[in-house]
This record gives structure tokens, sequence and C-alpha cells, in this order.
């Protein structure tokens, strides 16, 4: 990978972009009809599906229930399709047990659970183009989603990543600059408040620079609020002209 | 077998310490435990001990064929097993949610990190590369594994020589120990992970939890870091909002901790060293067996004994005097005695009240009541005769009920041929009454 010029001398990256841009963001709300509620989002090359059951009355064991607030259930998975190499198994590894856990974290932060007492919300994101910032673009998704179930919440949940090349701080990574080994830092925002649901990074950063590469990242969450907050007030008109106000 | 759960006062007394800056083993809020450092016989084996954590770790090599994308790197695999040992809530052979995030974590801060040159590690590209096995076990859970697992597995891989090969042509030649010395790995840094738990939404920090405050902790935020002040995973756990301010405080903090843990390991790794070349004894007999007991050993704690004095005659100042001691039996009221230490015994009280209870309800039964008394008064003369009952107190109404089905009888019998004495009908419609009031 030594020959891979991340950053060129004039600033660009290489897709194009520059270092604190974001690739494309296309996101659609209430995709199927069957569940409470449903998203679509596109990131770039990145496409993840989420759906969300709920609240409903606990499935399963019945002492799994919180007597004090909603029980929250993340299930991920990726396509075996969705990666260059064929994947053998689309969930069940420790790699996407992990990313079910941290989706689980994010959304028990944001969400009112303890408006939803003994009963439990299901969240089942689905990876169907994996091309870098899964883990963002599946808390995106699933923002959305809980959105359509109509599930208070405290705020947007924002997530982004960013990495850090020659002394630069890079927003929304790709595969091809995640595979380059450099570090990478995953960043869930509540935008309001400014408060972080999730941080998780890899790979080896040096101190002084964690400031400017969390800003980046933080920066880069706050532009995807913007761009969901639009996607989910389009939603809304759309739905209130067809229901016929 | 489930965890014991935590009572509210405990959870309360906890919190209510941490908040006051103060930890049950008296520790300062930034303040790890002891770490000790014990090693096995064989090259790659050791015990670290954070407090009364123990994880043991092992390192393994085997030579397999490389992974297709990769024909030229060594592979690492890291395996941490939570036992029935270490706590009785731990279930075995289940892949649990702590599980899965421990080993995830473990993962990333030694693999992805790149601390160990995986291409050294290659014997024949595409053909045959070692591939190291990092088994931990967590022996005794007292809180924060990840620290104690972390640390456990950069000494194993520290500490471990793998055999010499040598290749000539298409041949590959393994030796023995006794052959060629074994080799060391070759290690670029050592991240070590060092945990934050965060109590009341953030607003208390306190570094290496221990098992109880674990129980009480809103979030955890883990921070992987080598000496030179590289960050290598950062995670945070637990439904806790973090601020960037509190991050880059904990950052700091680690930096700190991480120089102050590395150091230790080198001492230990080169002490090892020493005394392997020396012949002297090394492995575990050596560094363990003396303490019979290991698990509840009392730990050494700094006090501060200036002020004692003052302070013990402070405390007997505020504090109340002792109840006075009863060295004889006292009698308070009837049926009720006291002997020795304690509060003075409020029975007799109990019983008076109740006696104007029954006296305010029993007005209007003055007259049956009469009757009863009288009654009564016989039954205890009958008692002396050697008839089962041996009250005589005046008031025991309920005394002909409760009597044995044939007692009453006798009575009647007995009463009746000396005066028109109550029935037992009587002794009926009193209760009757007594329930109505």
């Amino acid at each position: 990978m030594a020959g891979l010029e991340l950053l060129s001398d004039q600033g660009y990256r290489i897709d194009g972009r520059r270092a604190g841009e974001l690739r494309k963001i296309q996101a659609r709300m209430g995709v199927f009809a069957q569940a409470d509620g449903s998203a679509y989002i596109e990131q770039g090359n990145t496409k993840a599906l989420a759906v969300v059951y709920g609240p409903h009355e606990i499935r399963g064991s019945r002492s799994r229930a919180l007597p004090d607030r909603a029980l929250v259930n993340c299930q991920y998975s990726s396509a075996t399709f969705s990666t260059g190499e064929r994947k053998r198994r689309p969930h069940g590894d420790r790699k996407s047990c992990e990313m079910g856990l941290q989706l689980r974290q994010t959304f028990e932060a944001a969400i009112l659970t303890q408006l939803h007492p003994r009963s439990q919300i299901d969240i089942y994101v689905q990876v169907l183009q994996a091309d870098g910032g899964t883990y963002a673009a599946c808390v995106n998704a699933a923002t959305l989603a809980v959105m359509d179930a109509g599930i208070p919440m405290r705020d947007f949940v924002c997530a982004c990543s960013a990495g850090f090349v020659d002394g630069t701080a890079l927003a929304d990574l790709s595969h091809v600059e995640e595979a380059a080994g450099g570090p990478q830092l995953a960043l869930a925002l509540l935008p309001a408040s400014g408060q972080i649901a999730l941080l998780e990074m890899d790979s080896r950063l040096h101190e002084d620079h964690l400031e400017q590469v969390l800003e980046a990242a933080a920066q880069a969450a706050r532009d995807v609020h913007t761009l969901l907050d639009r996607v989910v007030r389009q939603h809304v008109q759309e739905a209130s002209i067809l229901l016929g106000d | 077998m489930k965890e014991t759960p935590l009572s509210n006062c405990e959870r309360r007394f906890l919190l209510r310490a941490i908040e006051e800056k103060k930890r049950l083993d008296g520790r300062q809020t930034y303040d790890y435990r002891n770490i000790r450092i014990s090693f096995g016989t064989d090259y790659g084996c050791c015990i670290v001990e954070l407090g009364k954590t123990r994880v043991l770790g092992q390192v393994s090599c085997e030579l397999v064929s490389p992974k297709l994308n990769r024909a030229t790197e060594g592979i690492l695999f890291f395996n941490l097993e939570l036992s029935q040992m270490a706590a009785p809530a731990f279930e075995p052979g289940r892949q649990s949610d702590l599980l899965v995030k421990l080993n995830r974590l473990l993962e990333r801060c030694l693999r992805n990190s790149k601390c160990i040159d995986t291409e050294s590690l290659c014997v024949v590209a595409g053909e045959k590369v070692w591939q190291i096995r990092v088994d931990l076990h967590l022996l005794n859970h007292d809180g924060n594994i990840i620290d104690a697992a972390s640390i456990a597995a950069i000494v194993a891989l520290c500490h471990f020589r793998r055999p010499d090969v040598s290749v000539q042509g298409e041949e590959v030649t393994l030796y023995t120990p006794e052959e060629r010395d074994p080799v060391p790995l070759s290690i670029h840094h050592m991240p070590i992970c060092v945990s934050f738990a965060f109590f009341q939404q953030g607003t208390y920090l306190l570094v290496d939890p221990n098992e109880r405050e674990e129980r009480v902790m809103d979030g955890l935020l883990v921070i992987a870091m080598n000496k030179h002040r590289e960050i290598c995973t950062i995670q945070s756990s637990g439904g806790i909002m973090l601020l960037k301010d509190q991050v880059f405080r904990c950052s700091k903090i680690a930096g700190v901790k991480v120089a102050e843990i590395t150091e230790l390991i080198q001492k230990a790794l080169e002490n090892d060293q020493r005394v392997r070349k020396e012949g002297g004894k090394f492995g575990f007999a050596e560094s363990i067996a003396n303490q019979r007991i290991t698990a509840f050993k009392m730990e050494k704690a700094p006090i501060d004994t200036s002020n004692i004095e003052e302070k013990a005659e402070e405390i007997i100042a505020e504090a109340e005097p002792p109840p006075e001691v009863v060295s004889k039996p006292v009698l308070w009221t009837p049926g009720t005695a006291q002997i020795g230490e304690g509060i003075e015994n409020s029975w007799g009280d109990l019983e008076d009240s109740e006696k104007e209870e029954e006296e305010e309800g029993g007005i209007d039964e003055t007259v049956i009541l009469d009757d009863t008394k009288m009654d009564t008064g016989e039954v205890s003369d009958i008692g002396s005769q050697g008839a089962p009952i041996v009250l005589s107190d005046s008031e025991e109404e309920e005394m002909i009920i409760l009597e044995p089905e044939k007692s009453p009888k006798k009575i009647r019998a007995q009463t009746s041929a000396n005066q028109k004495a109550p029935s037992k009908s009587q002794g009926k419609r009193r209760k009757k009454k007594r329930t109505a009031n």
C-alpha cells in the first residue's frame, strides 16, 4: 500500500473529495409496509437498510423484561455479497456481534427507553454494500427507522467516521482509505447537545492529534444531521399530503 | 448461578462514597490497584494480578498455512476465557455479550495497532507462517478484567520465545531449544488498556474500577495507549453521554498510567531474564506458593496515623453514652425480664396498651364479663386440682374457646353443679361481640 497516495498535494483524496467532505448521502424513510419503521440509506457506495419493530411485548423469556425501561435489541448483519470477498455467514461472527452490541448501546443512550417499561424495541440492520463507514451508515439508517416508527428519542443520533493522513483529518472514510491501515475513529453524536453516544477508535494515533480528528468527525456528524433532518421533514410533508391534511 | 444482586443500600452507599471522593479500598480517584506480575517456568506464561483480579496468560505457536489474502503475514489469535472459577455468574462455553466485547477489544488493541511484526512470522511466503495464539484465562474476577487481560497478553507476548527455523531452498528445518536458542517475537510497542468508570451521568470518574464499583457505574471508557502516548484503541460502552473534554482528560490520565505500567512490565521482564540467566529459581512455584491463601489475602493499605488520638477522643466525646448495663435480671412486668445490655424492653408497655383497648371495647359486655370472671376463677381452682389449665389472669375470655374440646365440658359440668354458670354459647356470643368491636 506504500504507493497509494491518500491525500494529494492539492488536498484532494482518491475519490476527489476534500478532507472534510462527506460522500453523497441519499436516504428514504418508510420503505417497508410490514415494519413499524424502516429506512434505507446510501452513503457513497455504502448501502444499509434498517427496520424497527416495537415497542412491543417482550418476546422469548419474560425474565429479560426491565421494570423501568424498554429493552433495545439490535441485530446487525451484512449481506454475503456486501464485501469484495464473499462472506461465509451473514451474521454470528465476533465482528457482527460487536457491531450489534455497539448499535444497542448507541440507541439505548438515545431512545427515551424509560417511557416504555417492560417492553422491547427491535432494530434490525442489514448492510447491502460495505464501502467503508458501515457503523456510521447503520446508525444513520437506524435513526431514521426509529423516527419512522414514532419512538421518542432525545435527539437524532448521527454517526460518522474520520481518519488521519499526513497531519490532516479526513472525514467519512471510504473502503480504500480504511484498508490503508491508518487510524480510524467512529463517532455517534447527539448534535444538539454535542454529547457522544459512542466513541470508538482503532490503530495508532498520537494523543496530540486526537482533538483534531475528533473535531473533524463531530463536524461531519453535524453535517449528516442537516441532511437527515431534511429527509425527515420531507418525509413528514409527503405523508401529511397523502393523509389529505 | 445468577450473580447476587446488589442491595439498594449498598448501591447508595457506594455512590455516596464516590460523591465524597472516597473509595472503599482507600485508593484515590486516579490510583491503580497493586499490579503484580509473575512468570511460569515456560516461556510465554504469566499471571497478572491487579488487586484481586487475576489473569493467566499463555502464548503458544504453531506452523500453519497463511490466509489467502495475506500470504506473507503470520497469524495472531487472541482468546479470553471467563471461567466459572472467576465468578459464579459466568457461564462456561457461552459467548456472552461481555465476552464478545472483551475479546474484540483485545483483538483491536493488540492486533489492529500492529504491535507485533506479523511479517517476521512468515517462514515460506504463501506456504508456512507462524500462528501465535494468546490464551487468557480469568482466574479471579474483582473488576476491570480488560486492563488485567491486556497487561497479561502483552507481558506473555514479550516473554514468549518461538523455536528457531531456517530455510534452505525448499527445506525448512525446525530447531529444538537444545539445538538453537528460541527467538523472541519482534514487538514494536506495548499497548495497554486503561479503564475509566463514569458515575452519575459522567459527573464522577474513577480509574481502575473494582467489581463493586463496576456494578454501580453508568458507563465505561477504555483507552489503550503505548508509552509513546499513541492511542491504540478507544471504546466507550454503557449508556453514558460523553463530552469531548472528558475524553481529552481521560486520554491525558491514560498517558501517565500507561507510562507507569510499562515501566513496571519492563522491570518484571528484566528481573525474570536475570534470574533465568543466573540459574536461580523461577516459575509460579517460586513466586506464588509461599502464600497459602491467595484469594482472600489482605493487602497493606497506608493509613494516616498522625492525629489518631485526637480523632478518637473526638469521636468518643460526640458519641452517645452506651445504655446502662443490667447485671441482674430485671422484671419490668410479669412475664418479661431483662438481663445484660440492651435497650429497656417495651413488652410490658405493649401489654398495658392492649389491656386498655380491651377495656374500652368491652363496656357493653360488663355484665357478661362479670360472669366470666367468676368462671375463670373457678377454672383456676379446677386447674390446681389436676386439670390441664393453669392460667389465672382475670381477663382470659378466649381461654374457654381455645381449650381442647374436652375440658370446657368438664368445666361446665363442674360449674353447673355449683352455680348457674355461663355456657359455651355464651362464650361464643362474647367472641362475636369482640370481633364486631
